[in-house]
């Protein structure tokens, strides 16, 4: 494993992406992020801008307004970056997989690394994942 | 004393201050965690995001000019290891000359025209809204920073010489025993935190209303040499707090140079616990508190010293 890599599994900055989620994802996100579960004990920050992270933590089916933004958003991301899907709908497409509105799942429009499953999933659900991607990563 | 000898010990002095910033931003990080009552970061921890940073890809954005926008963080990063090599120089053989706090009061300024630059090459909307911003933030503390400085100047028989101003301290007792001195320390204590660019005052790249402000485009090493300077001004303006107000520099042995460690340690403290204590002000609230407020008791201060108190 190189150094590159293993310094990224120690600070990962995190970029919110949402791709028309019903908002029920972003608030586990919004919650996870909070002292409750003081995710900088694993180097883990919220970062302003898509420039400056590592992780893409994307939530919501992807729908039509929103894939050139995606697509977008993940080109302006330098590499090596983590892709995240949240939620059911980032992963599969969930309920609303039949929509008039719906262009994804998310791994249709970018390359996806994780995916989280959960309607929404927990703050703890979405550390296990990370946790676990972490101890594959080589 | 010769080119390659001063040379030497630039590089020196440039690694042990790189060090110690990652560890000056560590503390501040953990004491932030545990005022919210958090466990907070390895100490490791910005160190880490250095190395990331410098094995990230660097994004050039097409509209912005290309060379600035490369070479501002560097030109930032030099002035912040010259200001860092003045004062190690300064309390550790005791080499000054006259005039040297105006040559450093200047190089403090540099990281920030540095950002200034920065953003404005890159041509983001969200940069320009935040290198305004800067530009009136450094207009606003410099007047406040420099009558925090003009004190200890007047109190050590008008002089411009740091170390003359250490010797004084030295003969008749630290700056900060004194009732000018408590005035001009607050004073500079504040204005401080303007020019890090912590919380009250970090309206410039603030992240939750203009998304990382003027570092917006910025990304991979570039980047890093931004927090780089962040963490080393971090640890050069204490450092020359520290130096004017709270004396006492001479380091003879291990038990002189822990209260010198200590000295250090307490002033960042104090900016620490400001910035975890206060929310984020508006440019014109700031505007109007350094201009305003700290500015008049800067020059209270200032009279107060010439009375001699």
């Amino acid at each position: 494993m190189s150094l590159k890599i293993k310094a990224l599994k120690k600070s990962l900055w995190v970029y919110h992406v949402s791709t028309g989620s019903c908002n029920n994802c972003d608030i586990e996100i919004l919650d996870l992020l909070t002292p409750r579960f003081d995710v900088e004990r694993f180097g883990i920050i919220l970062a302003g801008s898509p420039r400056h992270a590592d992780v893409l933590l994307c939530t919501g089916i992807v729908n039509k307004k929103c894939v050139e933004r995606v697509k977008e958003v993940y080109e302006q991301t330098p590499k090596p970056c983590v892709v995240v899907a949240v939620g059911a709908c980032a992963c599969s497409g969930g309920i609303f997989r039949h929509g008039y509105q719906m262009a994804g799942p998310l791994d249709k429009i970018i390359p996806v690394h994780v995916y989280i499953p959960g309607c929404p999933p927990k703050p703890e659900a979405i550390i296990a994942g990370i946790v676990k991607f972490l101890k594959e990563l080589k | 004393m010769n080119i390659a000898y001063l040379l030497f010990w630039f590089i020196l002095y440039s690694v042990i201050l790189s060090i110690s910033g990652f560890i000056a931003g560590w503390i501040d990080r953990k004491i932030t965690a545990r005022v919210q009552w958090r466990v907070g970061p390895p100490w490791y921890q910005n160190f880490v995001d250095f190395i990331k940073l410098t094995g990230k890809e660097v994004l050039i954005p097409e509209g912005g000019n290309k060379f600035i926008f490369v070479f501002s963080p560097v030109l930032g990063l030099i002035a912040a290891f010259c200001v860092g090599t003045i004062l190690f120089f300064v309390f550790r053989e005791g080499f000054g000359f006259s005039g040297d706090i105006i040559l450093i009061v200047y190089l403090l300024t540099i990281p920030s025209l540095s950002i200034i630059l920065g953003g404005s090459s890159s041509g983001n909307v969200l940069a320009s809204v935040g290198i305004s911003r800067e530009l009136k933030l450094l207009l606003s503390y410099e007047l406040p920073f420099i009558c925090g400085i003009v004190i200890p100047a007047l109190k050590a028989n008008s002089t411009t010489s740091l170390i003359e101003i250490i010797k004084f301290q030295q003969m008749n007792g630290s700056n900060i025993l004194s009732l000018s001195g408590i005035i001009g320390f607050i004073v500079i204590l504040i204005a401080s935190t303007g020019k890090l660019g912590v919380v009250p005052f970090d309206l410039s790249e603030a992240e939750t209303e203009i998304a990382g402000g003027s570092l917006i485009e910025y990304s991979g090493i570039l980047l890093g040499f931004y927090k780089l300077t962040k963490s080393i001004l971090l640890v050069i303006v204490p450092l020359f707090i520290v130096l004017l107000y709270l004396g006492g520099t001479e380091i003879t042995g291990f038990g002189s140079f822990l209260i010198f460690v200590l000295k250090y340690l307490i002033v960042l403290i104090l900016i620490t616990l400001i910035r975890n204590t206060n929310p984020r002000l508006r440019i014109d609230q700031a505007l109007k508190f350094f201009w305003g407020w700290l500015t008049l008791i800067g020059i209270i201060g200032i009279l107060i010293t010439l009375m001699g108190f």
